[in-house]
């Protein structure tokens, strides 16, 4: 049994004999254009299947929803009044003057004092439109990983987490043990088309993997052969970076400093505390706004970290019904 | 003590995914309970020499635990991959290590029946050789399966309490207990139907052992759990099930203990047993998913609890950070 929690590399921590570097992403939300060039290269360089009916959802530009089987990236649109703005931006300020201990070696532009800082939003003042494109966080203690009775899911000597398609059963329990909602059991993926739609969609391919777990691979395929996952490649305006995922801690630390340095005490980094309840997240992201506002999870922690209290807890159940069981036949009669 | 900030989330879409699984589940926590309980009884009777109690949980055993694996197995989304559940053995894994529990529960408390039945039919299972065999093996079987027994009552809770969803996990520290009570109190009253009453007297203690349990244990957890997370249990469809669940395990404790030697008075005390264990499995079942389609279970008390450590001088293990 690998380590439960804490601060570690993935792939040692698999056995991996060490060739790779830990590979991620880090999503700069606050140059996200909201394009979905990223969900669409990432439909076609999987071949993932459509995703709901086509409909509406009335949640801004975002009609895909939300992550799932086949919805591997997934951009969410937020529109905000003065109001949330100004409270976004007392809440990032709020966590510099939290003063956290700092890792690794310190960003040069992070000393700044930002109670002087101007604080007028630069565009618009009364309103902002936050895109953000989501992924899978391939985290440093991954839930569904860890939950996996089958070894469907494997992490990979890029420190990923991969789902075997011809192993897995389909159990759904790493569904639960992820706690970002990311993994999902495709369902028969018989889609139901619009009407109007009936023609042009009536020859859909055959779905495949139904019935089994999916979710974003970090192009698996592509990383083995030394190119850059297909979302990364697509993004016209480099808000989704790829590289070696301490370049991409050291670039979004870099950035945030930036960021901060112009008065814009809204963004805050999510993912890059290795400290944090899932040891760190490989896919990092800058936020504008509190991560629940993206439908993030604010304190996410991997469950299995509290395992061996559970299976502790459990021998003692144990202990209990058998000591029942045997008083019950000694102490007695009823 | 914390402050609480209007709850925010993403046009109130859930967070985390609930767990894809249908009743067949819930049915089989319930199933595995009643089983491993009655390999309990089983091994009991075998070694106090009541054979009528012996031969009824013995069976009683095997078919609750046939009827819950074929449940299992049908909730997989790929059935006929379910053989891959043994192709390792993970310790991180609730379910690859229940799995093991299950599979070796399962051959103990299949050689003890086949047994019986072979008994029951006056020794015309066509077994040849094997006979003189499976009588050997008969009595270390009955250690075996109620050697797996309480593992197999109580890795459930372990399964549903690993797991993001809410309730589930904030119930992590007494769902153990509150489950093994349900399959104690199951089985005996399982037993109090099918076994005459002068040999039930062991099945009306460990109802009545199992009533207590489940009721002290089910209000420790509550008690011990988050009030948020705790919500789920007690509202709609869950809510519903609990109460009941509760009131039912009360009354066939007592009619176990004041009429349980009437046939007629324990018979109906161990269908209300029954019917408690089961709302109770499918009223925690069901809370659990209730509280992962609602965003506010997943975000409030996370942001509760950063509140919280950050107001204890902790700053240090967020995963939102300034830098
Ligand atoms: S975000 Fe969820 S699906 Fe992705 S690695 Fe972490 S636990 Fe697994
Ligand atoms: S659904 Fe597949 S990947 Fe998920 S836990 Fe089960 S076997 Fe593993
Ligand atoms: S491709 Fe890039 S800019 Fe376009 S939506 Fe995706 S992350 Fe945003």
């Amino acid at each position: 049994m690998g380590q439960l929690s804490g601060p570690t590399d993935p792939a040692a921590d698999a056995h991996w004999e060490h060739q790779q570097q830990r590979k991620g992403f880090f999503t700069d939300t606050s140059i996200c254009i909201g394009c979905k060039a990223c969900e669409v290269a990432c439909k076609e360089w999987n071949h993932n299947p459509q995703d709901g009916n086509l409909e509406l959802l009335g949640s801004s530009y975002d009609n895909t929803g939300a992550l799932g089987a086949s919805t591997w990236r997934h951009v969410a649109f937020v529109e905000q009044g003065q109001e949330r703005i100004t409270e976004a931006r007392k809440s990032g300020r709020a966590l510099v003057s939290l003063g956290m201990p700092r890792i690794g070696p310190p960003a040069t532009a992070a000393t700044v004092d930002l109670a002087e800082a101007d604080t007028t939003p630069p565009d618009t003042a009364d309103f902002r439109w936050l895109m953000s494109s989501d992924v899978c966080k391939h985290c440093t203690h991954a839930g569904c990983l860890d939950v996996c009775p089958t070894g469907a899911l494997f992490r990979t000597e890029f420190g990923t987490v991969v789902v075997q398609d011809d192993v897995c059963n389909g159990c759904g329990t790493c569904v639960a043990g992820c706690p970002f909602g990311v993994i999902e059991r495709r369902s028969d993926g018989t889609v139901k088309v619009a009407s109007k739609r009936e023609e042009q969609h009536a020859e859909h391919p055959t779905v495949p993997n139904v019935g089994i777990a999916q979710k974003c691979t970090l192009c698996y395929d592509r990383l083995v052969a030394d190119e850059t996952p297909a979302c990364a490649k697509a993004c016209p305006t480099t808000s989704i970076k790829f590289g070696d995922h301490d370049a991409m801690v050291e670039t979004a630390r870099e950035r945030v400093a930036d960021l901060h340095s112009k008065g814009l005490t809204e963004a805050r980094l999510y993912g890059a505390n290795e400290l944090d309840g899932v040891g760190g997240t490989g896919s990092v992201f800058l936020l504008l706004d509190e991560p629940e506002v993206y439908g993030l999870p604010p304190d996410p922690r991997v469950p299995t970290a509290d395992l061996p209290q559970m299976y502790r807890r459990a021998g003692m159940a144990v202990a209990g019904m058998v000591a029942a069981a045997a008083l019950a036949f000694l102490g007695g009669k009823a | 003590m914390v402050p609480e900030p209007e709850f925010t989330s993403y046009y109130g879409r859930p967070v985390v995914k609930p767990a894809p699984w249908g009743d067949d589940v819930a049915a089989y926590l319930f199933l595995g309970g009643v089983a491993a309980g009655s390999a309990l009884l089983g091994l009991g009777g075998q070694l106090t020499g009541r054979p009528t109690l012996r031969r009824n949980a013995r069976l009683s055993s095997l078919t609750a635990v046939g009827f819950g694996a074929v449940a299992l197995v049908r909730d997989l989304g790929r059935p006929e991959r379910f053989l891959n559940m043994l192709r390792t053995l993970k310790l991180t894994s609730p379910m690859s290590v229940g799995s093991w529990i299950l599979s070796a529960f399962s051959i103990g408390t299949s050689v003890t029946a086949v047994a019986e039945i072979d008994r029951l039919s006056g020794t015309r299972l066509p077994l040849g050789p094997l006979r003189t065999l499976l009588q050997a093996v008969e009595g270390p079987a009955g250690f075996e399966a109620a050697l797996f027994a309480g593992p197999l009552a109580a890795y459930t809770a372990v399964l549903l309490g690993d797991t993001a969803t809410p309730t589930w996990n904030a119930a992590h520290e007494e769902l153990p207990f509150v489950f093994v009570s349900s399959a104690a109190l199951a089985s005996a009253g399982l037993a109090m139907i099918t076994t005459p009453v002068h040999e039930a007297g062991p099945a009306r203690n460990l109802a009545m052992l199992g009533v207590v349990g489940d009721v002290v244990a089910t209000r420790v957890m509550e008690h011990r759990m988050d009030p948020i997370t705790a919500e789920p249990l007690h509202q709609g469809k869950a809510g519903a099930m609990l109460k009941w669940s509760e009131r039912l395990a009360i009354a066939g404790g007592l009619g176990t203990l004041l009429g349980g030697r009437h046939r007629v008075v324990a018979a109906a005390s161990g269908v209300s047993l029954l019917a408690a264990s089961a709302l109770t499995r499918f009223g925690v079942f069901e809370a659990g998913l209730a509280s992962a389609r609602d965003p506010r279970y997943t975000i409030e008390p996370q942001k509760n609890r950063l509140a919280a450590r950050r107001a204890a001088g902790i700053t240090g293990d967020s995963i939102t950070t300034a830098s």
